[in-house]
């Protein structure tokens, strides 16, 4: 017999205040509160966090590893955006 | 891409170290061997923890209790973050659990045993969770990234595991003449099945030879088991009791321990399903699923209600 397990949620994490939220894992749960609590007693159990968010895994869009080379490609070649691409002279030390 | 072109993608990642992610393009037989290795690992975790939690009413102190209490949550956690490993690649819950209800699936054989006195706390804390912690210490490693990073995880977590077992093996073997034949008879009846956690011997071992190919293990069967005897026998040193093996004796040449193989019969009997307490242990996990399921369907219908009110608001 197969039961619903309910949806899976991604969630993030903030470890201190002013950080940002970083993704430590997914889980199920029926709904938003349910969500959190699980997130809390999963995730959670020695202070790894002090702020959750949880978000429905199918609301998240992924870009696709196959596109990695045209979808990233007009940012490869902008050298000029990089602070290493300018010369500063010497005299004027650290910038 | 063309098949091939995709399967060089995938050998150039795991030649240069890289993580293999759920949307990359993976060989089927690689997928298979990752849901097999990690629902089995999932498994383990749930499985385990009815051994322990076979004593969280009968600890001898307030301490010992909350200290086990923690440690059996902390199993079932493990088990959760191995479960949504073993999702994204394509495998439901549902699916994972009714695999392991009916039997289908396997979980570690040590979980076969019966926990019979206090000291075989200890023992599972100290020899069980040393074993599981070699071998998840090598798969953080692993070339699947979710699965990597559920290790990572579960080694900060499993430490304290270990720990409190060593910690109540000194309490007993430091403690009176009852006290420390209690540990030595655990120590007795842990050893070879802890042994026999590695796997069987490379030369006897199907699956070995693609995790090591594929980067999902790293060391084989007999290397862990190796690494665990030289690592484990001075700790029994220290505690004044004696491995249960007359064989063995340090090996200067190969800077390792000699010792006794465990009775691979028995191993393959227990894996098999005749174990002491593959059925007890079956039973239990069929029992609390099917008591949550009144649970599972309130959640849904209450979560499903709620929408509804919020939609019509």
């Amino acid at each position: 017999m197969s039961d619903n397990q309910g949806p899976v949620w991604e969630i993030f994490l903030q470890k201190k205040a002013g950080q940002p939220f970083v993704h430590c894992g997914s889980l199920h749960a029926y709904d938003k509160e349910m969500a959190l609590q699980n997130a809390r007693d999963l995730y959670t159990r020695r202070g790894e966090g002090i702020s959750i968010w949880a978000v429905p895994s199918n609301a998240i869009i992924a870009s696709s590893p196959e596109d990695i080379g045209p979808f990233f490609e007009p940012s490869n070649d902008k050298v000029y955006r990089h602070p290493t691409f300018y010369q500063i002279p010497d005299a004027i030390g650290h910038m | 891409m063309e098949i091939n072109k995709f399967e060089e993608v995938f050998e150039g990642k795991l030649a240069k170290n890289e993580m293999v992610e759920p949307k990359d393009w993976m060989p089927e037989n690689y997928r298979k061997h990752l849901i097999r290795q990690i629902s089995q690992h999932a498994h383990s975790e749930i499985v385990g923890m009815l051994p322990e939690g076979n004593w969280i009413t009968r600890a001898p102190s307030l301490r010992a209790k909350v200290v086990l209490l923690a440690k059996v949550q902390d199993e079932g956690g493990h088990g959760l973050y191995l479960y949504t490993a073993a999702e994204t690649l394509g495998i439901s819950r549902d699916e994972l659990l009714t695999n392991l209800h009916t039997g289908k699936a396997k979980y570690s054989s040590i979980f076969n045993y019966p926990t019979l006195t206090w000291a075989d706390i200890g023992a599972v804390g100290w020899l069980v969770d040393g074993a599981a912690i070699m071998n998840q210490v090598m798969l953080q490693r692993a070339s699947y990234g979710p699965y990597a990073r559920a290790m990572v995880r579960i080694c900060k977590e499993e430490s304290f595991h270990q720990r409190q077992g060593f910690e109540i093996m000194t309490h007993l073997a430091f403690g009176t003449a009852d006290q420390k034949a209690m540990a030595q008879d655990a120590l007795n009846r842990w050893w070879y099945p802890t042994m026999m956690m590695f796997g069987p011997p490379d030369a006897d071992s199907p699956n070995s030879e693609n995790a090591v190919k594929w980067r999902i293990k790293r060391e084989t069967n007999d290397q862990l088991r190796q690494k665990f005897v030289n690592q484990t026998v001075p700790q029994v040193e220290y505690l004044g009791l004696t491995v249960p093996d007359v064989n063995l004796k340090w090996n200067e040449a190969k800077k390792g321990y000699d010792f006794s193989e465990p009775n691979w019969v028995e191993f393959k009997n227990v894996i098999s399903g005749n174990g002491p307490c593959n059925k007890e242990r079956l039973a239990a996990r069929n029992k609390a699923h099917d008591e949550g399921a009144w649970v599972r369907e309130a959640a849904q219908v209450f979560a499903k209600k709620r929408s509804e009110v919020y939609a019509a608001a």
